[in-house]
This record gives C-alpha cells, sequence and structure tokens, in this order.
C-alpha cells in the first residue's frame, strides 16, 4: 500500500491522502459525538450500530420489494416524462414563436416546488403507485425540457440544413439529426431528470404511500428505530449517487467520443449515416 | 419539404400575436375550457376545482389560513438559510480554489451530495433539533450551500490568466488583484450558485414544510388538503406557484444586472 502511495505523483497522493484523513476525522466525530451524551440517547447511534442496521436491511427481503416499487416508480415516471419533455422540447426548438408563447409557463412552473401538486396528483390518479409515477413524471420533466430547448437552439444550422437537403421525413430529423446533435445537454438533462424523478416519488411516498423506500424510512422514524432511519437513508444515497455516477461516466464517454470531430467531421459523419439508412 | 413549407406558413400567421399575448389568450382559453368540463360534469368537481372558484378562493384564503403569515415563516426560513449558506460557501469555495488538492478531493464529494435526496434527512434533523424552526433551516442550507460551494470554485478556476498577469504587470496587490479583477470576473458564476441556492432552500424549504405541517406557505396547500377543500386547495397551490414565480423573476432580474451582456 506503502509502496503504492510512493509510485503516485505528488498531487494525486495529497488528493488520496486528504480524503482518507478526512473521512476518519469525519467517522472520528460522529463516534464522538454519540459516545458524548450531547443527544437523548439513540437519535446519534454508534457507527457499528449504524453498520448493523444497515446489513439487516440489506438482509431483509422486505427492502427489496420496497426498492423495487420505488425504481418502478421512478423509471415509469421518468421514462413518460422524459419522452414527453422531449417531444416538447423539438416542437419548442423547432418553433421559436411556439418557444416565447409557452416558455414563460415552463419556467414558471419548472421553479415551482413540486410537492405542492401532490394533492391535484392524489385526487386524479388516486392513493396507490400510479400518482407516485405521475410525480416522477412531473419532477422529470422539467430540467429534460428545459436541457433539450436550450441544446435544440445550439445545433449547428448546417447538421438542420443537411437534413433537409436529403429530404429526411420528421421522424428521420428526430433519429438522425436532432437526438444526435444535442446528445449532450440531453444526457445532462436525462441525468438531473432521473435524480428529480427519485426525488418526487420518495416525497410522494414520504407524503402517502404503504411501499417503497420513503415509507419506509417514514415508518421507521415514527417508531424511533433511528439506526434503521440512518440506514435507509445511507441505502438510499447510494442507489441515488450510483445511478448518477452511472450516468456521469456514461455521459462524459459519450463527450469524448464527441471531441474528436470537427463539425466537417460530423457533416460527414451525417451525410455517411444518411446514405446508410436511405 | 411541402409539408415543411404549408406548417411554416400557417404558423407565419399566428405570429400576427405578440407571444405575450398569445400566453395569456392561451392561458385564458385554458382557464375557460376546464371551467366549462367542471360544470358541465365532464371533469368532476371532486377532483378538479372550477378555476373561477379557485381564483376567487384567493381573496378568502388569508382569512382562512393566514397567507401574508405563512409568506412571511417561508422567507424568514429561506432568508435565514441563504446568510448562513452564503458565510459557509463563500470563504469554502475560495479555499477549495487556492488549494487545489483539497479542491479536487472535495469535488467529487460535493457533487455526490448535488445529486443525493438531502431533504430525507429531515427525520434525523427532526429528532435531533426538534419539530421547529431550526430544523426547516437546516434542511434549508443543506440543499443550498453545496451548489453555492461548487460555483465560488468555478467561478474562481474560471478567472482568465491573462487578467491575472494584467493585474500584475500593473504592480497590484493580492488585495487589488482579488477585489478588482478576481472577484468581478467570477461575479456571474457566483450570482448562479446563489441563484441555484435560492432555489433549492425555497424548494426544500416548501417541502418540509407541507411534509411536517410546520408553518409557512407548505402547509397551506396541506392544510386545505387534509380539510378536503378542494377549490380552497387549488387557490393555495395557485397562491403558492405564483410566490414562487414571481420569487424566481426577481432573481432573474438580479441575475442579469451582475451578468456582463
Amino acid at each position: 500500500m506503502i509502496e503504492v502511495l510512493r509510485q503516485m505523483s505528488p498531487l494525486p497522493r495529497r488528493v488520496l491522502v486528504i480524503k482518507v484523513v478526512t473521512a476518519l476525522c469525519l467517522l472520528a466525530s460522529w463516534e464522538m459525538l454519540s459516545l458524548s451524551g450531547l443527544f437523548y440517547k439513540g437519535i446519534m447511534p454508534s457507527i457499528v450500530e449504524v453498520i448493523r442496521a444497515c446489513i439487516a436491511e440489506i438482509a431483509d427481503t422486505s427492502f427489496y420489494r420496497d426498492l423495487g416499487y420505488t425504481m418502478l416508480e421512478s423509471s415509469v415516471g421518468f421514462a413518460a416524462g422524459s419522452v414527453i419533455a422531449i417531444a416538447v422540447a423539438i416542437v419548442l426548438g423547432r418553433n421559436p414563436y411556439a418557444r416565447r408563447v409557452f416558455e414563460p409557463y415552463i419556467n414558471a412552473l419548472g421553479g415551482t416546488p413540486k410537492i405542492i401538486f401532490l394533492p391535484i396528483l392524489f385526487l386524479i390518479f388516486g392513493l396507490g403507485i400510479e400518482s407516485k409515477m405521475a410525480k416522477a413524471a412531473l419532477s422529470a420533466f422539467f430540467p429534460v425540457v428545459l436541457s433539450t430547448t436550450s441544446g435544440f437552439i445550439q445545433i449547428p444550422p448546417v447538421l438542420l440544413r443537411v437534413g433537409q437537403s436529403f429530404g429526411l421525413s420528421r421522424w428521420q430529423m428526430v433519429q438522425k439529426v436532432y437526438i444526435p446533435a444535442m446528445s449532450e445537454p440531453l444526457l445532462t438533462g436525462l441525468r438531473l431528470g432521473i435524480a428529480m424523478a427519485i426525488i418526487g416519488v420518495l416525497s410522494a411516498e414520504i407524503s402517502y404511500s404503504n411501499v417503497g423506500l420513503g415509507y419506509r424510512l417514514i415508518q421507521n422514524a415514527d417508531q424511533f428505530r433511528i439506526p434503521s432511519v440512518y440506514a435507509i437513508t445511507i441505502l438510499i444515497f447510494a442507489v441515488s449517487v450510483s445511478i448518477n455516477t452511472a450516468l456521469t461516466h456514461l455521459q462524459s464517454g459519450m463527450t469524448k467520443h464527441k471531441q474528436g470531430r470537427s463539425p466537417e467531421k460530423t457533416v460527414d459523419a451525417l451525410t455517411t449515416m444518411v446514405a446508410r439508412s436511405a | 419539404m411541402p409539408k415543411e413549407r404549408a406548417s411554416k406558413f400557417r404558423f407565419s400567421g399566428l405570429q400576427m400575436v405578440p407571444p405575450w399575448l398569445a400566453s395569456l389568450c392561451l392561458l385564458v382559453a385554458f382557464g375557460c375550457a376546464l371551467e366549462w368540463a367542471v360544470r358541465s360534469g365532464l371533469v368532476s368537481r371532486l377532483i378538479v376545482a372550477k378555476p373561477s372558484e379557485a381564483i376567487l378562493g384567493l381573496v378568502t384564503l388569508q382569512q382562512k389560513v393566514d397567507l401574508f403569515g405563512a409568506i412571511r415563516t417561508t422567507f424568514g426560513i429561506v432568508a435565514t438559510a441563504i446568510v448562513l449558506e452564503c458565510l459557509v460557501a463563500l470563504p469554502f469555495g475560495y479555499f477549495l480554489y487556492r488549494r487545489r488538492d483539497f479542491g479536487l478531493a472535495y469535488g467529487g464529494w460535493l457533487a455526490a451530495f448535488f445529486a443525493a435526496p438531502i431533504f430525507l434527512l429531515y427525520p434525523l434533523f427532526m429528532v435531533i433539533f426538534g419539530r421547529n424552526q431550526i430544523t426547516l433551516i437546516v434542511m434549508g442550507f443543506l440543499p443550498g450551500v453545496i451548489p453555492l460551494i461548487i460555483h465560488v470554485e468555478q467561478g474562481f478556476l474560471g478567472v482568465s490568466r491573462t487578467m491575472l498577469n494584467v493585474g500584475l504587470s500593473f504592480d497590484m496587490t493580492s488585495r487589488q488583484i482579488f477585489w478588482k479583477i478576481m472577484v468581478p470576473a467570477a461575479a456571474p458564476s457566483i450570482f448562479t450558485g446563489f441563484r441555484l441556492a435560492l432555489m433549492y432552500t425555497l424548494i426544500n424549504v416548501v417541502a418540509i414544510e407541507y411534509l411536517v405541517n410546520v408553518g409557512g406557505l407548505g402547509v397551506i396547500v396541506s392544510d386545505r388538503y387534509f380539510r378536503f377543500d378542494i377549490s380552497g386547495t387549488y387557490s393555495a397551490i395557485i397562491a403558492v406557484m405564483g410566490i414562487s414565480v414571481v420569487f424566481n423573476w426577481a432573481i432573474g432580474r438580479m441575475e442579469r444586472l451582475v451578468r456582463p451582456v
């Protein structure tokens, strides 16, 4: 281990040391706080107790049922919300007038706390998983539509003209020109959208549900099972950070792929692609 | 191609109407259509309130739930959280810029926390601080401080080397370079972080108010809903939407003052 550290160049070595020392300091402060008696008994459990609770949660089959429900609600809602958002973004991107008409509403609703719409969703879709899916769709829609519209506006006009000069149909334009040309802002929007969809579903589950990780968390909090609350929070954080990291890697992979291309090369590639599909 | 031309031609007729007027007409038309749908029974009154009732309900909302009191409470909490965020994020973001090793070490963690659903920590903070406004301030502070730290660091990192060299060639002191070159150059990015911090703080504070039922704008929606006052629920939603629209508009105007044209 020390040999590996020695072989590293000074900056990455210092970064690694800072990370390890900070993590150890945080864990030590946690343990000290838990032993200090500053908080009521049980509010700040020891790290060992939290780890035990994490293991218990992972070993419990009902945890996977709740995780499955949360993931199902998030993914269905995210898929519906982002498909609608991409379609709306393409319409708004193609028509500057429509953009100016609808943009104030999209911006206004996008900045509003979505949780206030929960009563409407509960009234329309009921208290089952459908309302959570609708909440996920609503939460995912705004980051995707805003990011994709701005991506569409930035598509080089030459790409649009190449597509038009080949007489591509509307669907072919979407498939061969719009989506590949705005892949980067689209992926950014989708990454934000999935994070928002998960948050949206969890908040709806906390508000009213009898399944899902949000429900599991609030049930444990209500019954004062604090180590389990910490454990579930840590596990939810781990799931959402993993999804985000995977999408970030996917995005950076695609960005690297695009970096090597000049606009001329992109036009060439598009021409070849269109020629092949024709 | 002929289809494309036809759609453009059709659209050019609409373009005679200014976009703001078209937006307004669209909203009025949607309201009228909904009013008709609810009145005719096409949409159940138990699900959707009549738009006219919801709008008129705004007048009585003050008597029912003390709207102005709720606005004061929420904005007081948001303002306190924002002050704390600035006190922490500005020096810490600058520190991460000055010490690149720390910046690189903590950058990934900050990005991970930014993506994590921080509002889930509220049951823990409720147990620690109690069911009061301190919990709301902490829950507003945590999601807001992270984007502000990231943007402060990014803002200082983005200051051009040429500008710093110009400052040095004029024999400026470190203090002068900081205040006259670095801060103005980093201001747009810092303000973007500030705008994000404000939005995240407001959204989280309203969300926790709604879930916990502790005073503020979030409570007025949940209060009306749990009393099965359908038109009151819609009035409360319109009120909260209106307030957040004004809030976001004000932030946008402020940002435009800071951003270079």
